[in-house]
């Protein structure tokens, strides 16, 4: 079932929570609201869920306004990021609820749980209480809670937060599998970039209460429309120089920036991801920057290196290849060159830090 | 008297005590001391007295004068009316207080704690003063012919009043500690707002809830001021356990004084009982 969310405003008092949003959720899709905490992100989850009523804007599903109705009605399946099991009933109980305040047949209820009980692998724990179940575990319980009703959508705040490293991995590409397998729509709000990007068809960017970018998670990493996006995904080298007539000086690097054509000069900065930045032993040509290493760390996947620009006393951080660290053989105190293979550069006005 | 969040984290300090001999004793002894001085002689001598004829003068004091036993079925008649009244009002005021913000709600959870700090003759004056023959609503009771003042319904009144506070207060720790993601999760998964409160919010307070009607239960039946205001004294009629006491304590009937006396301590100490029992039998089902 698809989502239309038009032109939702929220106030908590003087806050504004959500700032003439608008978004589309198509059906099937499986979509993450990123963004830091206070993003608003959380509040429209709610507000699509119906426990959080807009001041104003219209929530539609698939055409239908649901903007007045009551989250009973709504027959959406909501996550919380705590969990909020009940407390006091067995995990089978918790899983029937839905079933039971509907009077569900007594048989209707116990296969239905059976069965979801099945599909978030937690067969022979249904007499449990959740006190006695881990995280991972009671994750699954409010997933299949939300599931047994069989909602329109999923939606699910902040789903992985509570978990450690390793549980959250695999939860997070069981919910990819379990998506994959149900094509319910699903919103899920998270902070992570990681996540979102690992699990999500469509990523949204949230900032103070706006929506600062939509798009696939290919689409906003390699084309973030804002240099807030730029540095929220993930680690970036900020570096702020001069704009003038289609070029960006950055020391004496050089960026190509044809949307500028003025002659007039005037401040700008650059992102450079680490894994965007070469290092080689010899000058390729006039872009390259002479730096010094400072520190490398090979644990991982790939090789961090931290580099200094003595001339313009910038520190760099540089992610290499495994192999082509080995192949550069660094040291601390060793001295080569820094080549940024792809720079962005964001007007200052744009985003004030 | 404040009562205690049914919540309890007492911080048990393990291990031997590091404090010398002599502060143990003494503390230890100070405290054995101000107990059996304060509680258990008092309390002892109660049954001592009204037990001093023997059982059968005892129960001859209780059931053989009809005012006595018009006071007892009073009071048993009283007290349980203004539980159940300040249940409702308990959980509403707590509901209200816990789930919703607005403006006053300060102001409000303070109210809740007036009749705490408002001295109990006060608060039944204040019942005479809008209820009694020149009250405010006096002159329009009198021609609907209805009587509140010098009746039972005041003493229902007098005695909800005194006892306002014990539910609501019971409840708002406990409901603040639960919060409100469970009551959202059983909306949010079709339960309308019965079966929200049966199913998920009555369950999770049900132990606050208890304490609290025993400890209102406690004090409703042993209220004196205010109800002595209000009830007119009327034996036969309006005399309460407490008033009753009182009466035959002032005409020199001490044997039949302490009786009833005893049996009102003795309602007490099964509260009480009542209460222990229900902590140990919450902290067993808690750690299931």
């Amino acid at each position: 079932m698809s989502i239309h969310i038009a032109n939702v405003t929220k106030r908590f008092g003087e806050f504004v929570a959500l700032d003439n949003v608008s978004l589309d959720v198509p059906s099937g899709d499986l979509l993450a609201l990123l963004g830091p905490s206070g993003s608003g992100k959380t509040t429209l989850l709610r507000i699509i869920a119906g426990l959080e009523h807009a001041d104003d804007g219209v929530v539609r599903y698939e055409g239908e306004d649901v903007t007045q109705k009551a989250p009973k009605d709504r027959e959406v399946g909501f996550v919380f990021q705590h969990y909020a099991l009940f407390r006091h009933m067995s995990v089978f109980e918790n899983v029937a609820f839905g079933l039971r305040v509907r009077n569900a047949p007594k048989a209707e209820v116990n296969a239905r749980v059976k069965e979801l009980l099945h599909l978030v692998r937690l067969e022979g724990l249904g007499s449990r209480y959740p006190a006695q179940l881990s995280g991972g575990q009671r994750q699954r319980v409010a997933l299949a809670r939300a599931l047994a009703v069989r909602p329109r959508m999923l939606l699910l705040d902040e789903p992985f937060g509570a978990l450690d490293a390793k549980v959250r991995q695999e939860l997070r590409q069981w919910l990819r599998q379990l998506h994959d397998e149900m094509h319910v729509t699903t919103v899920f709000v998270t902070h992570d970039q990681e996540e979102a990007f690992e699990v999500a068809d469509h990523v949204v960017v949230m900032r103070a209460g706006k929506i600062e970018q939509a798009g696939s998670p290919q689409d906003v990493f390699d084309h973030p429309a804002s240099p807030f996006v730029m540095d929220f995904l993930g680690q970036v080298n900020v570096f702020h120089g001069r704009l003038q007539a289609g070029q960006m000086h950055v020391g004496n690097i050089a960026v190509n920036y044809p949307e500028y054509t003025h002659a007039e000069s005037r401040d700008a900065t650059a992102y450079i991801r680490p894994h965007e930045v070469e290092l080689d032993r010899l000058p390729i040509d006039g872009t390259s920057l002479p730096v010094k290493v400072l520190h490398v760390n090979p644990a991982g996947a790939v090789t961090r290196v931290k580099v200094l620009s003595e001339a313009f006393g910038w520190s760099l951080n540089v992610e290499l290849r495994p192999e082509r660290y080995a192949e550069l053989a660094l040291r601390p105190g060793d001295n080569v060159f820094a080549v940024p293979k792809r720079v962005r550069v964001f007007m200052s006005d744009d985003y004030a830090i | 008297m404040q009562p205690k969040p049914t919540t309890h984290q007492t911080a048990v300090r393990r291990g031997p005590p590091t404090e010398p001999l002599w502060v143990q004793r003494f503390l230890i002894g100070a405290a054995v001391l101000v107990l059996v001085v304060l509680i258990v002689v008092p309390v002892l001598n109660i049954f001592a007295y009204a037990l001093q004829d023997g059982v059968a003068a005892y129960f001859k004091h209780l059931t053989g004068d009809p005012d006595t036993w018009h006071a007892i079925k009073l009071t048993l008649f009283v007290a349980p009316i203004a539980v159940v009244l300040n249940v409702l009002f308990g959980i509403a005021a707590a509901w209200l207080l816990t789930r919703f913000s607005f403006p006053g709600r300060t102001l409000l959870t303070s109210l809740i704690d007036l009749p705490f700090a408002v001295s109990p003759v006060v608060a039944g004056l204040m019942l005479v003063l809008l209820f009694g023959a020149k009250g405010w609503f006096g002159p329009y009771l009198q021609a609907s012919n209805i009587k509140i003042i010098f009746a039972t319904p005041g003493l229902v009144l007098a005695t909800m009043f005194v006892t306002l506070p014990f539910v609501a207060r019971e409840l708002i720790p406990v409901m603040q500690a639960i919060g409100p993601d469970e009551e959202l999760a059983a909306i949010s998964l079709g339960a309308n707002g019965w079966q929200m409160f049966w199913r998920v919010t009555l369950p999770n307070i049900k132990w606050g809830l208890l304490y609290g009607i025993i400890l209102c239960n406690g004090r409703a039946m042993g209220e004196f001021g205010a109800v002595y205001v209000v009830s007119g004294h009327i034996a036969g009629q309006t005399d309460t356990m407490p008033l009753r006491v009182e009466k035959l304590f002032q005409d020199f009937n001490l044997p039949a004084s302490f009786a009833v006396a005893s049996l009102l301590t003795l309602l007490s100490l099964v509260t009480v009982a009542l209460k222990v029992i229900l902590e140990n039998w919450k902290d067993e089902n808690v750690s299931e």
